[in-house]
């Protein structure tokens, strides 16, 4: 690793100020991406601001919406009772998160920023349709992911909290890699109230991405058979030593079909 | 150089470190501490895992100075004052969940947090997905699975389940 700065200030102005300050100063919340991109040195910031003292941890539940904020960990968000009462398929997605150390420290807002191509958030905020807060704005899931490791934050810009309207039902279907527990191919279905949404992550090159055919079948008919002869197109997808585009488009058809039956 | 000062196995320590420190080498290099282990490097095996504020975490994924203020324990902090073993490390001994051992503090801390954390019962296929974290090379995970298992009544001061 190369070395760097560190700096952990208190409050939310001061970590923006000091992220905003230098265009090679990097945000550190969880640090279960960063830290190892770091040991590889793919990346050498000059300055690493930890987010943990900003106070922007917590779950909130306001009629049908609940609000997580950005450092708030996988394990605390599939421990939390508010959530699982509300969106029990998210929970659950938080819960199969890499594993029980990872989840300890890593948060909802780094996975989103980082935007993974293969992580499970950008699934889960495309598919419930979340609204992700920022210091200075409110950002839709559809508008903020912008292709692989891309988001439309600014430098300096922090994810404060992500908002997430409940659904009527949901079931996010994950086929992981044993190793990284990263998703080789990862479906979220939300049947939501401005119609069905599909989302699929670890399958794309351009990172998580909504399934519009699925999603008009779906919306017609909530089952499993409406989306049996819907094809994936190959083109776009991700081919690696784990899983080749082809059979990425298979899986993207049996996640899809087996969370529209487990839906709930 | 930045300074840490945290809580290792129940003893205060100001460390001097670099920004790009990692806990584990604080506690291997720094303060001596050599039962952590590092395996992958690449936070999958959880040769490295300690608890920092009381819940495990894989101290090959966090810098020193994100520890600052904490209260760490290590597997040479788990036995009594005394020499008496920990449940946990006790039942890992009865069971023979070791064999070469490399993997064992990291497994066994990952254990006490697992049980920690499931007062109500702990059922064997929670344990193999607590475990997910952890890698063994040796064992094929049953004799660790068993231990645990056994440990859990010890730990709650409970009669052990059927």
């Amino acid at each position: 690793m190369y070395d760097f700065a560190y700096q952990k200030p208190s409050s939310l102005a001061d970590a923006v100020k000091a992220l905003s300050a230098d265009p090679d100063a990097k945000a550190l919340a969880g640090g279960m991406t960063l830290i190892p991109v770091l040991k590889q040195r793919l990346n050498k910031p000059s300055l690493l601001v930890d987010l943990a003292k900003l106070g922007l941890v917590g779950i909130t539940v306001s009629g049908n919406t609940v609000t997580i904020a950005g450092m708030t960990t996988h394990g605390a968000v599939a421990a939390d009772a508010g959530l699982k009462s509300k969106i029990p398929s998210l929970s659950e997605m938080a819960s199969f998160i890499g594993d029980e150390a990872v989840r300890h420290r890593g948060t909802i807002g780094g996975s989103l920023a980082n935007n993974d191509p293969a992580a499970d958030y950008p699934a889960a905020v495309l598919a419930l349709d979340a609204t992700i807060k920022t210091d200075r704005r409110s950002i839709k899931g559809d508008d903020f992911f912008q292709g692989m490791f891309t988001t439309t934050l600014e430098q300096g810009e922090l994810i404060t909290a992500v908002e997430f309207p409940a659904p009527e039902k949901g079931a996010y279907e994950k086929f992981r890699n044993p190793a990284s527990r990263y998703a080789i191919v990862g479906v979220y279905v939300a049947k939501t109230a401005g119609g069905v949404r599909v989302a699929v992550t670890g399958a794309g090159q351009g990172g998580v991405f909504r399934h519009t055919a699925m999603e008009q079948a779906l919306s017609a008919n909530f089952s499993p058979d409406a989306i049996a002869n819907i094809t994936t197109p190959v083109d776009g997808l991700n081919s690696d030593i784990h899983a080749s585009a082809e059979y990425r488009a298979h899986l993207v058809g049996v996640m899809a079909k087996r969370a529209v039956a487990r839906a709930y | 150089m930045p300074q840490v000062a945290l809580t290792v196995n129940g003893k205060q320590h100001t460390v001097e470190v670099e920004g790009r420190t990692l806990l584990v080498e604080l506690l291997r290099e720094k303060l001596g501490l050599t039962g952590t282990h590092v395996g992958c490097d690449t936070s999958q095996c959880g040769a490295c895992v300690v608890h920092v504020d009381g819940v495990s975490a894989k101290s090959c994924t966090m810098l020193a100075l994100q520890a600052d203020g904490t209260n760490v324990l290590t597997i040479e902090g788990l036995a009594a004052a005394d020499g008496t073993l920990h449940p946990m490390q006790e039942m890992f001994r009865e069971h023979h969940a070791l064999q070469c051992g490399f993997c064992t503090p990291g497994m066994v801390m990952s254990a006490v947090d697992l049980v920690n954390s499931h007062p109500q019962g702990l059922t064997e296929k929670q344990i193999r997905e607590g475990l997910e974290g952890n890698l063994c090379r040796c064992t094929g995970y049953h004799n660790i699975v068993k231990a645990i298992a056994a440990a859990w009544p010890l730990m709650h001061q409970k009669a052990a389940a059927e």
